[in-house]
């Protein structure tokens, strides 16, 4: 066994002594002064956006459709000359409390940013927690008003609420009405008695008594969208003797209801959509040239937008025989809202990014409107809706006229004519 | 309201609830004869209903003309699976046996839906969108088609089992267990060709559903629970009591959605239950147990 001595240390090299040590540290706690741990990056380093999504259960084809709004973004994002995102895809299940977990678990992995969730009720609880921890969170879609009146720092909202949404359809309606010269007397309305309808129906009661619309409602008809028929719907909806139809109706209801049209041979003057369904992908693939026809009054994009434009050509080569919808052009916008805060922030510091995101001011964009700008609750209060109509299995904008690219086709042709 | 459009609802509830029957009838012939309560009804439903697609897809051959291929493709199905995983669990405790089958049906979704996606899917037959005319009545083409297949394959189905060996044998080993096994009957093959043919029942109400609405992998529990809805009012083990509860159940939720409001269809077909377990728990086809 051999002793180690002093001597023979100083022998094999440099010794660190305490002095040395001292300055050492009292270097790397300058350094660390100025370097805030874990907020800057280096330049060029990819912003971590967790994106939830409700990938799994009743809402699965709308949330992976909204995915396929965040697969074109990085190319697009790319030529806009913003900042790389590095997507954390995160699912949702199609429930409020896994949301939650979910955007837990995200932060907890490092996501810096949320964007999503589609549904109101998931987005409620993802905004509660990205509060909470102090994280941004861009929702993508969602129309419940209250989100963004609970005095939320980090959250923000580049979709329409409710309210604004119902304005605008009846405005919208009210521009065709005038540019046809012919407008329904009565309509048969047919509503989901889920959240999202009965929300619809009321709001519907409560605003449109204000834009002293030329029809009335001959009788309202609820009913569950999961119901597996709806024939005793359209042969209530019929012997009203109404015009035409106003619908608030998920996908697979909208397809179950024009089917019932055609099988009771009812073609109404006009089908009004105020929701989801009528213009889906799905529904035009399915119903082929039953499908043309009905108008929906939605939240939309300008079509005749640079950006729009480049949307367009990037799912059209993405994913091809699908049209670009709300789901694709809102999911975008909050990563574009995403990459274009941090390309100002310069920083992945929850507070720098909030802030820059309060700034943004976006004029090249997708969604029908001036732009995106962020009020002091985190909404953007400028969005504007349109109304689309389905056309030859594509989707024309025919109102508002300033962000249109077709005239509609009034009133809509009977089902026995179309060959 | 015109006259016409109540027989019109009536009509197309009548025909909507032979289906219903016709689903029904497997999990009861299930329940009969093994006294398992399957579970996974709707989503071996569901598979009959994919199975049409995929064959509609590729070769345009009518469901309707595929029902019996589809239905022999289940029977396989529910034979192996009652083969292999059930038959060792027939004399288990009952939650054992619910659990199996619950496991099983969570599967069967996760399969379909990893393999189909969450997409609702559907076929388009050059009669999806027909309807006959019949003085002021307008009937639903398709309904009248597969109501019509409904009553066909039942009437097979009944046949089967009283003119036939194997069906007598059946009905034996339902009627008395150990008598059974006493003259020497092979209860377990039995019970397995027994799943098969309830499998094979669903299987080909799948084939008609598919006609009448599109498919969606979580399309099976709401299923399944309508098939119990549907044998506890005709009466559990009954065949005839469960096409009779499918009419009834589809003249219910018709008539109540017309009367009322459609959003209450659904809690009309669950007090038709409460009456019935209130006033003939047996079911209205049912025998009474002591």
């Amino acid at each position: 066994m051999t002793k180690t001595t002093r001597t023979d240390l100083a022998r094999k090299g440099p010794r660190v002594t305490r002095r040395a040590f001292t300055a050492g540290a009292g270097a790397t706690a300058l350094l660390a002064g100025t370097a805030p741990f874990n907020i800057i990056q280096a330049q060029g380093a990819a912003l971590k956006v967790g994106v939830l999504l409700p990938r799994s259960g009743a809402q699965a084809g709308i949330g992976q459709d909204c995915q396929r709004g965040v697969q074109v973004a990085a190319g697009i994002l790319k030529d806009l000359g913003l900042p790389n995102l590095q997507i954390m895809n995160a699912d949702t299940e199609t429930n409020v409390e896994v949301a939650r977990a979910q955007a837990e678990k995200l932060i907890n992995e490092g996501a810096q940013l949320l964007i999503g969730a589609f549904d109101s009720g998931q987005s409620t609880a993802i905004a509660q927690v990205a509060e909470q921890k102090g994280i941004p969170y861009v929702i993508n879609i969602a129309a419940a008003p209250p989100i963004t009146e609970q005095g939320y720092k980090f959250v923000f909202r580049n979709f329409p609420v409710a309210g604004t949404i119902l304005a605008d359809a009846f405005a919208n309606q009210k521009e065709i009405f005038a540019a046809t010269g012919s407008a329904p007397k009565s309509v048969a309305f047919l509503h989901c008695n889920d959240t999202f309808g009965t929300a619809m129906k009321n709001g519907i009661g409560a605003v449109m008594p204000k834009f002293d619309m030329p029809y009335k409602i001959a009788e309202t008809i609820s009913y569950d969208p999961t119901a597996r028929d709806l024939s005793v719907e359209i042969a209530k909806a019929k012997a009203t003797g109404a015009d035409a139809l106003l619908v608030v109706s998920r996908l697979n209801d909208a397809i179950l209801l024009t089917r019932e049209l055609v099988k009771q041979r009812w073609s109404p003057m006009a089908i009004l959509s105020m929701g989801p369904g009528w213009y889906e992908d799905q529904y035009l693939k399915t119903l082929g040239k039953l499908g043309d026809g009905p108008l929906s009054f939605v939240p939309w994009y300008d079509p005749n937008k640079k950006l729009s434009k480049q949307l367009e050509a990037a799912v059209a080569k993405a994913f091809p025989g699908i049209n670009v919808n709300t789901n694709h052009v809102y999911t975008f916008e909050a990563l574009l809202v995403a990459a274009d805060a941090y390309k100002r922030a310069g920083s992945t510091n929850p507070t720098a990014l909030a802030d820059a995101i309060r700034k943004t001011d976006i004029k090249d964009n997708v969604s029908t409107g001036p732009g995106i700008q962020f009020n002091a609750k985190g909404q953007n209060d400028k969005l504007r809706n349109s109304a689309i109509q389905n056309r030859g299995g594509k989707l024309v904008t025919v109102a508002p006229k300033e962000a249109s690219n077709a005239k509609v086709e009034w009133p809509m042709k009977p089902y026995d004519k179309r060959g | 309201m015109p006259a016409e459009i109540y027989l019109n609802v009536a009509i197309s509830g009548i025909l909507t609830g032979l289906v219903y029957g016709l689903m029904a009838l497997g999990l009861s012939v299930i329940f009969g004869v093994i006294r398992i309560v399957n579970f996974a009804h709707g989503e071996m439903m569901t598979i009959g209903m994919y199975i049409a697609i995929v064959i509609f897809s590729a070769f345009k051959l009518d469901p309707l003309v595929m029902m019996v291929p589809i239905a022999a493709v289940l029977f396989v199905f529910g034979y192996a699976l009652q083969a292999s995983l059930i038959n060792p669990f027939i004399n288990r405790p009952e939650h054992s046996q619910f659990m199996l089958l619950v496991a099983i049906a969570l599967i069967m979704v996760n399969v379909l839906l990893i393999i189909f996606g969450p997409d609702a899917k559907n076929v388009q037959t050059s009669y999806a969108f027909d309807s006959f005319l019949v003085g002021p009545l307008i009937v639903d083409a398709t309904k009248v088609y597969a109501g019509g297949a409904a009553v066909l394959v039942s009437a097979i189905l009944f046949a089967f089992f009283r003119f036939t060996y194997i069906g007598q044998a059946i009905r034996a080993c339902a009627d008395n267990y150990v008598g059974a096994l006493v003259v020497g009957l092979d209860v377990k093959r039995l019970y397995a060709l027994t799943f098969g043919i309830g499998a094979a029942c669903v299987g080909a109400a799948g084939a008609m559903l598919v006609l009448i609405i599109d498919v969606t992998p979580a399309l099976g529990p709401a299923y399944t629970l309508l098939a119990f809805i549907i044998v506890i009012t005709g009466g559990l083990g009954s065949m005839p009591g469960a096409l009779l509860g499918g009419i009834l159940i589809g003249f219910t939720e018709a008539m109540a959605g017309l009367l009322f409001t459609p959003s209450a269809k659904s809690m009309f077909a669950f007090a038709l239950l409460v009456l019935v377990l209130l006033f003939r728990p047996q079911g209205i086809m049912g025998k009474r147990t002591t």
